[in-house]
């Protein structure tokens, strides 16, 4: 019988605090940078890395919603790359509009997210174990689709500047941020809605909350929970659109540890790895530190080699930041 | 009297061959509290989780409002306007208050759109009829666990329900907040609601409750008026006279030795000012209800959870325990209550789980085990103790509970312990294998062992211990000897709030 006393609210415990810390930590980087090096501050360079921001972004907002229930998923790199290579192969080599193709490589996401769920909340699998599985699935089957070969998009010029093309450009001169960017920040008010706003956003907090007691309410848990992961995937297969279109081609490779970046990106930004908390914004500020923080070491000519060491080391930081709040409850 | 809102006759319920219930009968009255008391194991979740659909019974009739039910599930029973609050809370922290009370059920527009407002607005409403004043809009988390309690009292009320249940519902709160939940349960009694308070606070009855119905050992025994009965009357019905008749064994006393001191140990709100003793070849019992800290007081000092203040002393000399492994250093082992998770490495043999304390003592130079002393060490053990196994390489998981016992015993034993922690003993072992538990003990004391036993069965505590301590929400109530301990006598300084230890009993000599 565990029985706590009165939880007293601070700000400093409290969710938006971490939300605070990672703004505030943002900021510094930036200045940090901008005084180390005068190659950072410089409008290309912004554009660079918000551009790097949109991909690990949009993948990390629907890491947030399952992490958020109180799972994980750890396959989010891998299925970008199938549905990338899918969006290509409907695209190119089936010659669909582009439109039902991107809207293809969005579903096939979608599908490996809900198969993800199934096997998580019907075959009762841990979701660690269940998403590694489709980590190598997916990996194998985008290797296996396109024959070990990226598919390139030069048929349909179009496809890359829907990515790189700028309409904000069009509409304020000069400020050129590619549409990729504006997906990302399109996506995010999307998530925050339906985190904050839907009965969906609701039980997700719930159930990472308190998995039993939301059953004992009367809500479907299960189903709920296949809903996360088949969104997960959804996002996932955007990415996968995005990357596809940025690259101009679909790289059968690239995407394995990306979801190592999403799931850092999540836990920078506050939400917390036991579930019940987290915030759309916080997973957006969360992106951009760690783009920023791959930018400016990079501008500094730190060797990529340490790039890693520093970057994973801030995550492990964060999270036991997040241990330190928590254990003050 | 008008007819009962709730009536349940010949109720009985089995678990796996062993009568839970066997012909209970439970009668509530609107607008009544109905408090249900008996000792562990007397039945009384169990025939409340009947009446709320949480298990099935396997015959006698339910009644509401005259009617005969069925309530095969908890869906059926808030149908019906029977609402149970368990003692664990079924609350999820990170919403707010009135996320948690409508959860399920939220107003939605165009199917997907949540309108929190409305349901603060709700929410604010039903507070405003419990004349209570929370905050909707609170997280759950941010709750004292007696606002936490509210919250689910007002959930059930949600459902309008006619029939609370409530198991247990003060067991973690302080008297102020015990007074502010009596006022809201007399409130809706006012409004007619039946309420069941099951409760192991004696005292509380009197306060709250309109009658009294008392089990013991799955079976009904009577209901009474609370007003026109003692409190001693009930505890007498409680604990009854002729459940065991097993002569107490009282093996030859101790040597005045003081093997383990323990002073003033405190542990946030579950451990207040803990002192006793424990003399050589001694079993001091520690008697007490579920949560009245006795685990906690075995786990703090073996080191297995922190505390705020204490001091420990073995043999005379002051010793730091703030680890098992300090602990077990300083000769003190601890028996799990839960066997299977703290006592045993249950998929490994026989043999590893009784060496595993100490194999430091068998490595020989470069740092192996030394399989042959193991083994032979294994064998003595197991041959001394009268384990039961086909082999020492038996996987520890298919042994009986007796069996698994006594590997944790030899466990403790070749690791060198004298002072050895039993927390429920024979939790899960039959009959047969207790009586050799029970002069396992024995002999370990005659051996020089010292044991501190805890145990919820009173006839075993009375049985075994030179010593009885009773322990009530963290504090020591009072330390009888063998020969002024009763069922009684424990029973009444288990259920004594406050830690006023009553002149007529023997409280240890002062020895803190």
């Amino acid at each position: 019988m565990k029985i706590e006393a009165v939880a007293r609210k601070s700000l400093f415990r409290s969710d938006a605090m971490q939300r605070l810390l990672a703004f505030g930590a943002l900021i510094i980087l930036f200045v940090g940078f901008s005084i180390a090096s005068p190659y950072f501050l410089t409008f290309d360079n912004v554009i660079g890395i918000l551009l790097a921001t949109a991909v690990n972004g949009i993948l990390a907002l629907g890491v947030t919603f399952v992490i958020i229930s109180g799972g994980i998923d750890l396959s989010v790199g891998t299925v970008l790359t199938v549905s990338a290579v899918m969006t290509g192969v409907f695209i190119t080599n089936n010659h669909w509009p582009i439109w039902l193709g991107m809207l293809g490589g969005i579903l096939t996401g979608g599908l490996a997210g809900f198969v993800n769920g199934v096997v998580i909340a019907k075959m009762k699998i841990p979701p660690f174990i269940a998403t590694l599985g489709m980590l190598n699935v997916t990996k194998g089957l985008a290797l296996v689709i396109s024959g070990l070969k990226p598919i390139y998009f030069n048929d349909t010029p179009i496809f890359r500047s829907l990515a790189m093309d700028s309409i904000i450009g069009q509409v304020i001169p000069k400020l050129d941020i590619p549409n990729a960017v504006l997906v990302l920040f399109m996506a995010a008010i999307i998530a925050n809605l339906i985190l904050s706003k839907t009965v969906f956003g609701r039980y997700n907090f719930a159930i990472g909350s308190n998995e039993e007691a939301t059953r004992l309410s009367g809500v479907n848990v299960d189903a709920w929970k296949i809903g996360v992961y088949t969104l997960c995937g959804l996002f996932a297969g955007l990415a996968g659109v995005v990357i596809a279109a940025r690259l101009n081609s679909a790289q059968p490779a690239l995407g394995a540890g990306y979801e190592l970046d999403a799931i850092a990106a999540t836990v920078i930004g506050g939400t917390s790895l036991s579930g019940g908390e987290g915030s759309i914004v916080g997973t957006v500020i969360g992106a951009f530190i760690i783009s920023t923080l791959t930018n400016g070491l990079r501008i500094l000519s730190v060797p990529q080699e340490l790039q890693l060491v520093v970057t994973g080391c801030i995550v492990v930081l964060a999270v036991y930041a997040d241990i330190l709040r928590r254990r003050r409850k | 009297m008008s007819e009962p809102l709730v009536l349940m006759e010949g109720i009985v319920k089995s678990f796996s061959g062993v009568h839970a219930l066997n012909q209970c009968r439970f009668e509530l009255q609107p607008g009544e509290i109905h408090a249900l008391v008996g000792e562990n194991g007397a039945g009384k979740s169990t025939m409340m989780k009947i009446l709320s659909g949480v298990y099935s019974k396997d015959a006698g009739k339910i009644y509401f409002k005259g009617k005969e039910v069925e309530i095969p599930n908890p869906r059926a029973a808030q149908h019906l306007g029977i609402s149970i609050i368990h003692q664990e809370l079924n609350l999820m922290n990170h919403l707010t208050i009135a996320q948690n009370i409508f959860i399920g059920r939220e107003p939605r527009t165009a199917k997907i759109i949540l309108n929190d407002d409305e349901i603060n607005r709700k929410t604010a409403e039903l507070f405003k009829s419990m004349h209570l004043a929370l905050d909707p809009r609170t997280k759950v988390a941010d709750l004292t666990v007696a606002k936490q309690q509210m919250v689910e009292i007002a959930k059930s009320l949600s459902f309008n329900s006619e029939v609370l249940i409530m198991d247990e519902p003060t067991a973690a709160l302080t008297e102020s907040e015990i007074d502010e939940l009596f006022n809201i349960i007399r409130q809706l009694r006012a409004k007619g609601v039946g309420i069941v308070h099951i409760s192991h606070r004696l005292e509380e009855l009197k306060q709250i409750s309109d009658r009294v119905t008392v089990m013991r050992d799955g079976q009904y025994i009577d209901t009474v008026k609370t007003s026109e009965t003692s409190i001693d009357k009930i505890i007498s019905m409680m604990v009854g006279r002729t459940i065991y008749e097993t002569s107490p064994e009282l093996p030859e006393n101790p040597s005045q030795e003081v093997v383990l001191e323990v002073k003033n140990l405190q542990q946030g709100s579950l451990l207040k000012d803990i002192s006793f003793s424990l003399k050589k070849g001694e079993i001091l019992g520690f008697a007490g209800l579920m949560g009245a800290g006795r685990t906690e007081v075995a786990r703090a000092i073996f080191g297995a959870d922190p505390y705020d203040a204490g001091e420990f002393y073995v043999k005379g000399k002051r010793v730091q325990i703030h680890s098992p492994q300090q602990a077990v250093q300083h000769g003190i082992g601890y028996l799990s209550e839960d066997r299977k998770r703290c006592g045993l490495t249950v998929g490994m043999d026989v043999k590893d789980n009784i060496v595993l304390a100490s194999l430091k003592k068998f490595l020989n130079a470069i740092g192996w085990v030394n399989m042959a002393q193991t083994t032979l060490t294994a064998q003595k053990y197991a041959q001394s103790l009268n384990i039961k196994t086909p082999s020492l390489d038996q996987k520890v998981k298919f042994l009986s509970g007796g069996n698994q016992q006594k590997v944790v015993i030899g466990k403790w034993l070749v690791a060198d312990t004298e002072i050895l922690i039993f927390d429920e003993p024979t939790r899960g072992i039959d009959v047969g294998a207790k009586s050799e538990i029970y002069k396992l003990l024995n002999d370990l004391t005659r051996q020089g062992k010292s044991i501190i036993m805890i145990s919820s069965e009173l006839p075993e505590v009375l049985r075994m211990s030179h010593r009885v301590v009773v322990m009530c929400e963290g504090r020591i109530t009072g330390i009888l000897n063998a020969g002024d301990a009763t069922q009684e006598s424990i029973m009444k300084l288990a259920t004594q709030r406050g830690g006023i230890i009553s002149t007529n009993l023997i409280p240890e000599a002062g020895r803190a």
